[in-house]
């Protein structure tokens, strides 16, 4: 079980890493908007292929 | 798609399109019916733009776009001037880059946002442009060399939603520091007292099994290393304000939380130093955790609000025209016009308001005559006529022709200075129902804290050895955590439905009051009605039937065309036929217009204006009694029709009194309009009490005289005129398109604008106060049991910890109830 006193230090050290990375993530921003990116993931952006074939279909129906 | 079901749903903002209409949007090859003009524009620019995928994705329609006029575009350009930019726009490090936050208006759907942010990113000389989406606000940075401030808020109009500039206020930014904070806190506290938990587990379990001392104490050692930082960042909270209520002689629920935590962990340091005896780190953990987690809801409440009041506060650019060596009676010298903000404004200085514009300040027109509204001061929904030497008052909206005028009173001299000196008084009387909850808390806090004295004192003198441990488990047992959690768990779960209806509750005591309200008052113009006129009825004089009523008002609408005046455009809106030539147009502000038809000439206004210019007058059989105004279109020999024009009753308001009186409420209708319109609409909607010709003085003092009576009374209104009542009643709320002033004042915001939502607050006020009567009293039981076997020792402090958290867990869960609440 000496085992434990080679982990314990080994957790804090984790804990302390987890706690860096949280406080530099609050500090980034990253909490400031909780239900923006759930949405923002389902949005395709690449649909700009199609433009150019919309914007003649609608020149010729303002014809 | 719901698009698909019926042709004659607008593809774009979902309303009924008219039958004879046809405008139509090819979208995806299939031609998709549009209700106006301006959704047309809309729909046709996104499309144009390659974002149609903002159809497929949205899961609400938005708001019916406002056509854009030159007026609205000659305001925005007064963003593009220095001097206002520097309220908003920050410079940065690179010349030329600037950034501005702003509010978007109209945002419906998470596809609103994408839309908005695609767009914006694809205008050339726009950097960068990041929407927040759970408060709609915009982050632009922009090459000032390649786009103008004005060109971007243009362009997200030309999309159908409406951007405001904003400078974040002072308090707002001090609520974002604050939150991060909290955060940090709360996360701390979290992951660190997961750890400690860990070691409590090993350690209660080795209590029970049996455990390597060795271990034990090294266990004790970790977890006052893990113990420390939580105290020192994330508990100082409580220490710092139980020392500012000690110091202002109060007692908060503060000190007995500062307290616990303060013996609970001497006492375990003590017996980690010694290597004896129990520590309680993990208790220390979990209750910081816990309560840090209430006031973070009860925060993030706070800031949804304050987003949403803010939001409206900051709409209107304070711009003004200032009229630069402009002399009486020189309208000549009209063309050096300089933009400038309200706040360099100097006594004396001409001004020139367009029509359609707010009037900047107090002041003397010199020049023009015009109709102005002052409803946002009279609650008159019609516009006053005022020519040269008349008074006018700022924060007024000019409607018919430009103006100049000379300003009289600036800043603390101004009426609307001297209004909000009457709310500032009308607010230090605010009823004190509001403090109750308080005083029941420390009234608590009070008798636990000197139990824990005696039930200390008593153990120190029989049995020394375990008086520590005994007085621990009696504050951590006892230790207020299901209490104060009683009341912001529910408060909280009641704001989320609140939210839902768009019933923001800007003060604390709010849900309380709105719980025991007894009587309703209701302001006339913009609440109950929807402060915009409309045609209700045209009649026709008998004796011709060779007009009908479609030519009747298409001529009346030609007359009108145009007019900036509400009936004008009432008029107009109820027209649907293409507008006739009209020849010899000669306008009479505030009587009517007069025009030729061929040869016919004719003549649109009121009674007077008829009577003098034809030999007719217009008492067709008819009762006007009822109504707000009445128009008369007639030709030189007779009156050929009337023209009723009403401002409409909301939908809602019927449904709104029919249950409220329902539920025993008694209803009141206040306004500054006149007694018939006053009391015509009361009759429709069944109200008993009503008064009408009010001064918002008068209001004030009716709403007292109630209060004298035992009532307690819901204020709802809209305009400056009410701002000083909805500070003096119980609870006030402001309608969320009404003024500034009232919003600043009122205790609640009706974002929605749908009056009967207050009624559902009210049930949801109902409920919450039952269910904050439910945990309390929970939580009194629960004390009133586990203090006295605290107290005679028969609780271990783990156990203690155990009941605490399972108490608060109760009162936790029930307080969801709200969430599953089903309104009717």
């Amino acid at each position: 079980m000496d085992i434990i006193y080679l982990l314990l230090p080994i957790a804090l050290v984790i804990v302390i890493i987890i706690i860096g990375v949280f406080f530099w993530a609050v500090k980034s921003d990253q909490f400031d908007d909780l239900e923006g990116p759930a949405h923002r993931i389902l949005m395709d952006d690449d649909i700009n292929e199609k433009t150019d074939a919309d914007n003649t279909a609608d020149k010729n129906i303002n014809k | 798609m719901i698009e698909s079901l019926s042709p004659t749903i607008c593809f774009h903002c979902g309303l009924p399109v008219a039958k004879n209409l046809d405008i139509y949007v090819l979208y995806q090859g299939e031609k998709k019916p549009m209700c106006c003009h301006g959704c047309e524009a809309v729909a046709q620019a996104i499309i144009n733009s390659g974002m149609d995928d903002f159809y497929k994705y949205r899961t609400s329609t938005p708001e019916k776009p406002d056509e854009l006029v030159p007026e609205f575009l000659q305001q925005l350009k007064a963003y593009d001037t220095p001097s206002i930019q520097k309220k908003f726009v920050n410079e940065t490090d690179s010349a030329n880059i600037l950034e501005v936050s702003l509010i978007l208006e109209g945002i419906t759907c998470a596809a609103c946002v994408w839309l908005n942010e695609k767009h914006l990113n694809s205008l050339d000389g726009v950097l960068n442009a990041d929407i927040n989406y759970s408060n709609h606000r915009a982050r632009v940075r922009w090459d000032n060399s390649k786009i103008q401030l004005s060109e971007i808020l243009e362009s997200i109009s030309r999309i159908g939603y409406l951007a405001h500039p904003y400078d974040p206020e002072q308090h707002q930014r001090i609520l974002e520091k604050e939150r991060k904070q909290q955060i940090k806190r709360l996360g701390l506290s979290g992951l660190l007292g997961m750890q400690i938990m860990i070691f409590a587990v090993a350690m209660y379990t080795g209590s029970w099994w049996g455990i390597d001392e060795a271990f034990k104490q090294s266990f004790r050692w970790i977890s006052l290393a893990l113990t420390i930082p939580i105290l020192l960042y994330a508990s100082s909270v409580f220490f710092k304000a139980a020392y500012r209520d000690l110091t202002n002689k109060r007692i908060g629920m503060d000190v007995p939380i500062s307290l616990g935590i303060a013996i609970a962990f001497s006492a375990s340091l003590m017996n980690t130093i010694t290597g004896s005896g129990d520590v309680y780190f993990d208790s220390i953990a979990m209750f910081t955790f816990f309560l840090l987690s209430a006031r973070f809801f009860e925060m993030s409440t706070r800031k949804q609000t304050s987003e949403a009041t803010e939001a409206l506060l900051n709409l209107k650019p304070a711009v003004a025209t200032k009229l630069i060596d402009y002399h009486d009676n020189q309208s000549s010298a009209i063309k050096y016009q300089q933009s400038l903000s309200v706040t360099e404004l100097n006594v004396g200085d001409y001004l020139l308001v367009r029509p359609g514009e707010i009037i900047p300040a107090d002041g003397r027109i010199v020049h023009g005559i015009s109709g102005i509204n002052e409803s946002l001061i009279t609650g008159e929904s019609l516009p006053v006529t005022k020519g040269i030497n008349d008074d006018v008052i700022g924060s007024s909206t000019n409607t018919e022709n430009p103006l100049v005028i000379q300003v009289s009173k600036l800043g603390q001299d101004s009426v609307l200075s001297s209004i909000q000196r009457l709310i500032d008084e009308a607010q230090h009387t605010k009823p004190a129902i509001a403090k109750l909850a308080d005083k029941i808390a420390s009234w608590f806090v009070s008798i636990l804290l000197t139990v824990s004295a005696i039930v200390a004192y008593y153990w120190y003198n029989t049995d020394a050895s375990q008086w520590l441990e005994i007085t621990i488990a009696t504050l951590v047992v006892s230790c207020p955590c299901a209490l104060s959690l009683a009341t912001p768990a529910a408060i909280t779960a009641a704001s989320g439905q609140l939210a839902k209806i768009g019933l923001l509750p800007k003060r604390a005591h709010a849900l309380e009051t709105l719980a025991h309200a007894t009587d309703f008052v209701f302001d006339k113009t913009g609440t109950l009605t929807e402060g915009k006129i409309e045609l209700v009825k045209v009649l026709l004089a008998d004796n011709d039937d060779a007009i009908d009523k479609q030519y009747a008002l298409n001529v009346a609408a030609s007359l009108e065309a145009n007019s900036e005046h509400p009936i004008a455009k009432a008029l107009l809106t109820a027209n649907q036929q293409p507008l006739i030539t009209i020849k010899d147009l000669n306008h009479t502000t505030g009587q009517g217009i007069r025009g030729c038809i061929d040869a016919t000439e004719w003549f649109i206004g009121n009674s007077d204006f008829i009577q003098h210019h034809c030999d007719t007058t217009c008492d067709i059989n008819y009762d006007h009694s009822d109504d707000t105004s009445n128009i008369y279109l007639a030709n030189k020999q007779q009156c050929i029709a009337i023209f009723t024009l009403s401002d409409n009753i909301r939908d809602e308001a019927k449904s709104l009194i029919e249950q409220l009186h329902h539920a025993h409420k008694k209803t009141h209708l206040m306004s500054g309009d006149r007694i018939e319109n006053t009391s015509s609409i009361s009759k429709q909607l069944g109200i008993k009490h009503f008064l009408g010709n009010l001064r918002p003085k008068d209001k004030l003092t009716e709403v007292t005289t109630l209060q004298q009576q035992g009532a307690v009374v819901v204020m709802t209104g809209d305009g400056v005129n009410d701002a000083p009542v909805l500070a003096g009643a119980d609870l006030s709320i402001a309608m969320g398109k009404g003024t500034q002033l009232a919003a600043a004042t009122a205790d609640m915001i009706l974002i929605s604008n749908n009056i009967e939502h207050i009624f559902h607050g009210y049930q949801i006020a109902t409920k919450t106060l039952r269910i904050i009567k439910q945990n309390l009293s929970w939580a009194l039981l629960y004390n009133v049991v586990a203090i006295p076997a605290a107290a005679t020792g028969h609780v271990e402090p783990w156990l203690a910890a155990i009941g605490m958290s399972a108490s608060s867990l109760v009162v936790v869960l029930n307080a969801m109830r709200l969430n599953r609440m089903q309104l009717k």
